[in-house]
């Protein structure tokens, strides 16, 4: 079963839950398809036991000896990316048109390499993850491939758990497609509501079994009720609301999981979350 | 000028600082972070304009089309498919890039219009607003981020940027001609914010950072500053009641404690121009 964490707004909490929840179901696998912010594997000292680049896309590469600098490439390109015969790689989504038009044949795509996929082996179990290229893009297809990865590992359908991408784009749709459950992670703040109703929406849009918890409840408990007001006229499970607790801030600065500070508040909502999830998911006879 | 506010991270603060610097320089502000565009919940202007984003896709002549597969081999996308003896298209993978137009033999393909999403833009305390937003569903934020930025007039902008440092930010980040990033001193914080800075090296535009929810010691990211000789053009201290008006939707700036901060940071951003 693969359980994604999403939140809409970034900054909610995902990380320190994945982390927690990945503790507490002991035999898990970890994805981590935050691609963009890769922080899940801070938590451990793992060994990578694979490492493979990753070919996100192609860019047009321009062989000068043979322009004859007509400009047809540029005229033909939808992404404004030749500019006076030269490739502005930043712009260039690697679509071939420009070397379809070439009269020289002097335009070739080449592959790109936009990351590196690891997979790296924990004292239990493995996360599968990626260090991406600075400003490069294809961000979906790279969080299938995550996806893919660690498939391998999940011999005897163990859970695995995803953590995603903030946003309602590419790499979010690519964490859900297929995927069985959502669970977001969301905060009591105009903004956190405001995301959770578009990603819960898009959830919807991708009929993905939805649940919700509220980080941070009692930062605003009026909005957290306005929340709540929202995930049960929807029909949704609201399956936990932590407390706002200061362990968790030094949890990340000691790289811990939030479920090694036994006194910490937010650690027991997250327990109580976890036994939710639980029921509701069936994970019991999983794991 | 226009100047960019990214972070690496999500929730660190991009909006708060853009929207209060905005307001503090008397600068337009320009929310592209369109996948969740918060910034109008705290300003709450008037939306005087709204206008559709529209992206091209390709329509299949049937009467025309021979079914060669031509166009399918030519699409980098895989927006393409040849299903039996039909070609079908993934509308939603489609670039709009016109070579499957270019590759056909048969003059069997045109171009229609869709809409993804769409661009607002208002008036608050004679500042212009305007934001971007992807409609639920469409995973492309690009086209809505290019026709948001176009057109950018005015003295200073401010573009509040979305999270990450992929394609989105790069597409906000080639209008910008200063950058604020703005972290929070965690480790989580710090190890995205060399990322964002590694991003925004490759522009050669002047940068500064902001640490929001600061604890008031020498921490990660001032020794991370210090180290790297990063300019700290300002620090929002951690506070419940920031967090609290934060919470509500609420201006920092009409807060007289905070209007200083930023006005000092205003201040600092002057001196890029």
């Amino acid at each position: 079963m693969e359980l994604v964490i999403l939140s809409g707004k970034g900054g909610t909490g995902k990380t320190t839950i994945v982390a927690a929840l990945a503790e507490l179901a002991k035999d898990v696998i970890r994805v981590d398809c935050d691609v963009d912010a890769p922080n899940l594997y801070m938590f451990y000292k793992g060994k990578d036991i694979e490492k493979n680049g990753f070919i996100g896309g192609k860019k047009a590469v321009i062989n000068e000896s043979l322009c004859i600098k007509c400009g047809k490439c540029e005229a033909v390109c939808k992404f404004s990316a030749i500019k006076n015969f030269k490739v502005n790689l930043f712009d260039c989504e690697g679509c071939g048109a420009c070397s379809l038009v070439c009269p020289q044949n002097a335009i070739k795509l080449t592959s790109e390499k936009t990351a590196d996929t690891f997979i790296t082996k924990l004292d239990k179990g493995i996360i599968s993850r990626a260090e991406m290229e600075i400003g490069s893009d294809g961000s979906g297809k790279l969080v299938m491939q995550l996806r893919k990865n660690s498939e391998k590992f999940n011999d005897n359908d163990k859970l695995t758990l995803i953590d995603g991408s903030p946003g309602i784009g590419c790499s979010v749709i690519a964490s859900i497609t297929g995927s069985d459950a959502v669970l977001v992670v969301t905060e009591p703040t105009k903004s956190g509501l405001g995301d959770l109703i578009r990603v819960v929406t898009l959830c919807e849009h991708f009929g993905v079994f939805t649940m919700v918890c509220i980080n941070k409840y009692d930062i605003n408990e009026e909005v957290t009720s306005e929340i709540e007001n929202f995930v049960n006229g929807k029909g949704m499970k609201l399956v936990g609301k932590i407390p706002y607790d200061d362990t968790v801030m030094k949890s990340i600065n000691e790289l811990k999981p939030i479920t090694c500070y036994k006194e910490s508040i937010a650690e027991k909502a997250i327990e109580d979350m976890w036994s939710n999830i639980k029921k509701l998911c069936k994970i019991d006879k999983i794991i | 000028m226009n100047i960019a506010v990214l972070s690496g991270k999500g929730g660190t603060g991009k909006t708060t600082v853009s929207l209060n610097l905005a307001l503090a320089l008397k600068s337009n502000y320009i929310d592209c972070d369109v996948e969740e565009p918060n910034g109008f919940l705290f300003l709450k202007p008037k939306i005087d304009k709204t206008e559709k984003v529209m992206v091209e896709y390709p329509l299949i002549n049937d009467n025309k089309c021979t079914s060669c597969g031509d166009c399918v081999d030519a699409c980098q996308f895989n927006a393409l498919a040849k299903v039996n003896k039909d070609i079908i298209l993934f509308q939603k993978l489609c670039h709009g890039c016109g070579t499957c137009e270019i590759v056909c033999k048969y003059e069997a393909i045109t171009y229609k219009k869709r809409e993804t999403g769409k661009i607002e833009s208002g008036k608050i305390r004679d500042i212009n607003c305007s934001r971007g937003i992807l409609n639920i569903g469409e995973p492309m934020a690009v086209p809505i981020i290019r026709q948001l930025l176009k057109n950018l007039s005015g003295d200073y902008n401010l573009i509040d940027c979305p999270p990450g440092t992929s394609c989105n930010v790069v597409n906000a980040l080639k209008y910008a001609e200063a950058a604020i990033l703005v972290t929070e001193p965690s480790e989580f914080g710090l190890h995205d914010l060399k990322m964002a800075v590694e991003l925004v090296k490759m522009y050669k535009i002047p940068f500064g950072i902001v640490i929001n929810k600061d604890d008031g010691k020498d921490n990660i990211v001032k020794k991370y500053c210090r180290n790297e000789e990063i300019k700290i053009i300002g620090i929002i201290p951690y506070s419940k009641a920031t967090a609290i008006l934060y919470s509500k939707g609420e201006i920092l700036y009409d807060e007289m404690h905070h209007k200083i901060i930023f006005d000092k940071i205003s201040k600092e951003v002057l001196l890029w121009n």
